[in-house]
C-alpha cells in the first residue's frame, strides 16, 4: 500500500504539471496551434517529430503528450487501486478519476475542433482542477495517517461547514477565473488594486464584470481561507495534520492573490500568467484535502487486503 | 373511446407530427429573390478615386519580433524582424490602409473575379500584411517556408476556419461567403504573424502602399461613402461625388498621439 500511495502521489504530481501545460497554452495563446486532434499536423500523436514543436506548438502538443502520459497513468492507478485496496468506494473513486481524465482528453480535443468556444474550454479548465483533487484525494486515502487514523474525530460543525463553504468559493473562483482567461478578460480592468482609477469600475460590460467578479471572488476567497485556516489554527492547534495544512493554505492564498495583482500589473506576463493557474490549482486541493480531514469520520474504511499499515479494531475510522 | 374517435386522435397526431418532423424538405420551396445580375459599367463615363493616407503624428516605434521560438523563422526572416503597425513613409504616408467604397452603389453587383487573391507565408510573415477579395472569390493561402504554419481566420460573419500546412509549398483554397471588413488572420504557431483580408461584394477597394497612395478605379458617376481602415488606428469616412469622367482626389488623415 506504501507502493500505491507514493504512486498516487506521483500521479497527482504530474496532474498538476499537466494543469500548469494547459495553462502555459493559454497563457501563450498556443490553444489552436495544432488544428487538428486527435493527430497533430497529420501524425499519430506519438510520431510527431520532436524538431517539429516549434512556437505555439511546443506548448499544445507538449500539452497532449503530458496529458496522455497522465491518461496511461492514471489507467495503471486504477487496476493498481482494484488490485490492491480492499475499500469499494476508494476502488470507485480511482476508476471516476480514470473516467474523468478520459473525459478531459475527449473535451480538450472538442475545445479545438470547434475553435475554443468558451463554455467546452471552462469545462475543460474546471474538470481537471475536479481530476486534480480526486488524485490528491486518492493519495490521501492511501496514506498511512488516513489508515491508522489514531487522532481522535474532530467534532467541530463550524469548521466542517467552513471547510465545505472553503472548497465551494475556492471552485466557484476557479471558474470564474477560467471564464475570465477563456473570454480574454484578463486585462479587461488594466490597473490594480483599483479599477479604472476607482474602487468600483465606472464603465461596464461583460469582460469588465468577468474581471471584477474575479477580483470580488479574490477577496472571498481570502477572507474563507482567514477564516477556516484561523479557526483551526484557534480551535485545533494540537491537530498538526490540520495546523500545517492551515498554514499551508495562508501560504498559498498569499501566494495567489499577489500572483493575481502581478498577472494585471504584467500585463499577463506568461510565467506569472501561468503559474497564477497551478497555484489555484494547489490552493483548491490543499481545501479539499484540509475538508476529507476534518470530515474524516464521515468515511468508512473496510481493512485492506494487502497493506502493512496497522489498521484499527474499528473498521469506521475515527468514527467510533 | 369509440373507432371514430381512435382514428381522429391517430390522424390529428400523425398531422402534427408530420409538420412538426417533416422539415422544410417537402414543402414547395419559395422562390428566392433572384440576385441582380451583373451590372456592366460603362467606362465612357466611369470615374475614379485616387488618393494618399497621412499619418501625423510620431508612431510607436517598431518593435523587434523574437522569433527565437522557431530557428527556421529566424533564418528565413533574415532583417525583416520588424512589427509591421505602422508603415510610414519619411513624408508621413502610411502604407498599409484598406480603403474602400462603403456604400453608394445601390443594387449593383459585380461578376466575382475567377483569379485567386495570394496570401503567402514568407519568413514566417504574411505577405501581403493587409488585402481585399471578393466574395466568393478564391483566396490561395501558400506556405512559402520550410516550417509548419497553421492558418486561423477569426471572422465575425464569415465561418472561423484553421487548417495546418506543416510542409513548404502546400496550399489551401478558401473562400469568404459575406462581406466583412476586416477579417483578421493569424498562425497560433508564430504569435507574431498576422494579416487582414477585407471581403466585399465589389471590386473598389484597394490599400496604400508606399507613398500611401491609393486608387479605386472604374467607378460609376455617383454619391460614395468612402471608408479608411488601419489595424491599430481604426477607420475614417468621407462623403465623395464623382462625376462622369471625373477623377477625385481624396486624402485621409490619420492622427497618432
Amino acid at each position: 500500500m506504501a507502493s500505491l500511495h507514493r504512486f498516487t502521489i506521483f500521479v497527482a504530481t504530474a496532474t498538476l504539471l499537466l494543469i500548469t501545460a494547459g495553462a502555459l497554452v493559454t497563457s501563450t495563446d498556443s490553444g489552436l496551434a495544432v488544428p487538428d486532434w486527435p493527430n497533430t499536423y497529420g501524425h499519430f500523436m506519438f510520431s510527431f517529430p520532436l524538431s517539429k514543436m516549434v512556437g505555439g506548438i511546443l506548448y499544445e502538443h507538449g500539452h497532449r503528450l503530458i496529458a496522455s502520459a497522465v491518461g496511461i497513468l492514471m489507467i495503471g492507478l486504477a487496476v493498481w487501486f482494484s488490485r490492491v485496496d480492499g475499500r469499494r468506494w476508494v476502488r470507485y473513486l480511482a476508476w471516476v478519476a480514470l473516467g474523468a481524465v478520459i473525459l478531459q482528453g475527449t473535451v480538450g480535443g472538442v475545445t479545438v475542433l470547434y475553435f475554443l468556444p468558451t463554455p467546452i474550454s471552462v469545462a475543460h479548465a474546471g474538470l481537471a482542477q475536479l481530476v486534480f483533487c480526486l488524485t490528491v484525494a486518492l493519495a490521501l486515502f492511501t496514506s498511512p495517517s488516513w489508515h491508522t487514523g489514531t487522532a481522535a474525530p474532530i467534532a467541530d460543525r463550524m469548521l466542517g461547514r467552513l471547510t465545505i463553504g472553503t472548497v465551494a468559493v475556492v471552485y466557484v473562483q476557479v471558474l470564474v477565473g477560467a471564464i475570465m482567461r477563456h473570454t480574454g478578460a484578463g486585462l479587461a480592468i488594466p490597473d490594480f488594486p483599483l479599477a479604472f482609477g476607482h474602487l468600483v469600475p465606472p464603465e461596464w460590460s461583460w469582460p469588465i464584470a468577468i474581471h471584477f467578479g474575479h477580483r470580488v471572488g479574490a477577496v472571498l476567497v481570502t477572507l474563507a481561507v482567514i477564516a477556516t485556516a484561523g479557526h483551526v489554527l484557534v480551535h485545533h492547534r494540537h491537530r498538526l495534520e490540520l495546523r500545517r495544512l492551515a498554514w499551508l493554505l495562508i501560504g498559498l492564498v498569499t501566494v495567489q492573490f499577489t500572483l493575481g495583482a502581478l498577472t494585471v500589473l504584467s500585463e499577463r506576463q506568461v510565467g506569472i500568467n501561468t503559474a497564477h493557474v497551478a497555484t489555484g490549482a494547489a490552493l483548491l486541493a490543499t481545501v479539499v484535502l484540509l475538508t476529507l480531514l476534518v470530515h474524516r469520520h464521515r468515511f468508512t474504511d473496510v481493512p485492506l487486503s494487502n497493506t502493512s499499515v496497522a489498521l484499527p479494531e474499528t473498521s469506521a475510522v475515527g468514527g467510533s | 373511446m369509440d373507432v371514430r374517435k381512435s382514428w381522429l386522435l391517430v390522424s390529428i397526431m400523425a398531422l402534427v407530427l408530420t409538420v412538426a418532423c417533416g422539415g422544410g424538405s417537402e414543402a414547395p420551396a419559395e422562390s428566392e429573390p433572384e440576385a441582380p445580375a451583373a451590372t456592366a459599367v460603362d467606362s465612357a463615363t466611369a470615374g475614379n478615386i485616387t488618393g494618399t493616407v497621412i499619418l501625423e503624428g510620431t508612431p510607436p516605434e517598431a518593435e523587434t519580433i523574437r522569433m527565437n521560438a522557431d530557428p527556421v523563422c529566424t533564418q528565413e526572416a533574415g532583417d525583416n524582424t520588424s512589427t509591421e503597425y505602422y508603415i510610414v513613409g519619411d513624408d508621413g504616408s502610411l502604407s498599409n490602409v484598406f480603403v474602400y467604397v462603403k456604400e453608394g452603389l445601390g443594387n449593383r453587383s459585380f461578376p466575382t473575379p475567377s483569379e485567386p487573391v495570394m496570401l503567402d507565408q514568407n519568413g514566417c510573415r504574411y505577405t501581403p500584411h493587409v488585402f481585399g477579395i471578393q466574395v466568393g472569390q478564391t483566396l490561395t493561402v501558400s506556405n512559402g517556408d520550410p516550417t509548419l504554419h497553421n492558418i486561423h481566420a477569426t471572422p465575425a460573419n464569415n465561418a472561423e476556419f484553421n487548417t495546418g500546412q506543416p510542409i513548404e509549398g502546400m496550399t489551401y483554397d478558401t473562400e469568404f461567403e459575406s462581406v466583412e471588413v476586416m477579417v483578421p488572420f493569424k498562425c497560433d504557431v508564430h504569435g507574431w504573424m498576422n494579416a487582414y483580408v477585407g471581403v466585399l461584394d465589389h471590386p473598389y477597394f484597394g490599400v496604400s502602399g508606399n507613398g500611401g497612395a491609393f486608387a479605386l478605379n472604374t467607378l460609376p458617376p455617383g454619391d460614395y461613402t468612402i471608408e479608411a481602415w488601419h489595424e491599430m488606428l481604426g477607420t475614417q469616412t468621407q462623403n465623395v461625388t464623382v462625376g462622369e469622367n471625373e477623377t477625385v482626389e481624396v486624402s485621409f488623415t490619420f492622427t497618432v498621439n
